[in-house]
């Protein structure tokens, strides 16, 4: 992978204690597994900062050798990936992500 | 792009031939399914530990051949 994607990536994921890599914006996602990560955030008023891999082919295939992950949405917390849709659903229902994010909802 | 499920089925068990598999092909187009598989080789690992086994089991074809796969991973803990 190239340095300057791999640094772009290490800057979204440290600059923000949660970093939601997907397809489209939060305000308009643009694939269903992406919409379903943010509408778990929103509604655990979780803040977090995204980046549209739609915008940017070179993050778009960057994450996945970097995360070693083959899919988008990929959600990083405090610059550890901590699962695509599946999981941060699955986490969700358990409300394991409730204590897992709890640093930084309800504040 | 597409796949069988039972094609799906066999590549999962190369991996895992211990583990309880069910795939339900969800649209009826070969191409979005889920997948829930329990084996003991997920035992102490993390979710996403256990979904990258189940990716490389697939060995590539997740985001090719494979659009849309929904995983529920379980350890036999």
């Amino acid at each position: 992978m190239d340095n300057k994607v791999k640094e772009t990536i290490e800057d979204k994921i440290n600059n923000d204690d949660l970093h939601l890599f997907m397809k489209g914006t939060p305000l308009f996602p643009q694939c269903g597994f992406s919409s379903t990560v943010v509408q778990i955030l929103t509604y655990l008023e979780a803040p977090f900062s995204s980046t549209n891999v739609l915008e940017d082919e070179d993050i778009r295939e960057g994450i996945k050798e970097f995360s070693d992950w083959p899919t988008i949405p990929q959600l990083y917390y405090k610059g550890e990936l901590i699962g695509g849709c599946d999981i941060i659903k699955e986490m969700f229902e358990t409300g394991e992500l409730q204590e897992e994010l709890k640093d930084i909802i309800n504040n | 792009m597409a796949i069988k499920k039972e094609k799906l089925e066999e590549i999962i068990k190369k991996s895992f031939p211990e583990a309880s598999i069910n795939i339900v092909d969800l649209a009826g187009d070969d191409d979005h399914f889920s997948l829930e598989i329990k084996s003991s080789k997920f035992n102490g690992l993390s979710r996403i530990k256990q979904h990258k086994m189940v990716y490389d089991a697939l060995d590539g074809k997740m985001g090719g051949e494979l659009h849309a796969l929904s995983i529920k991973t379980m350890s036999e803990e």
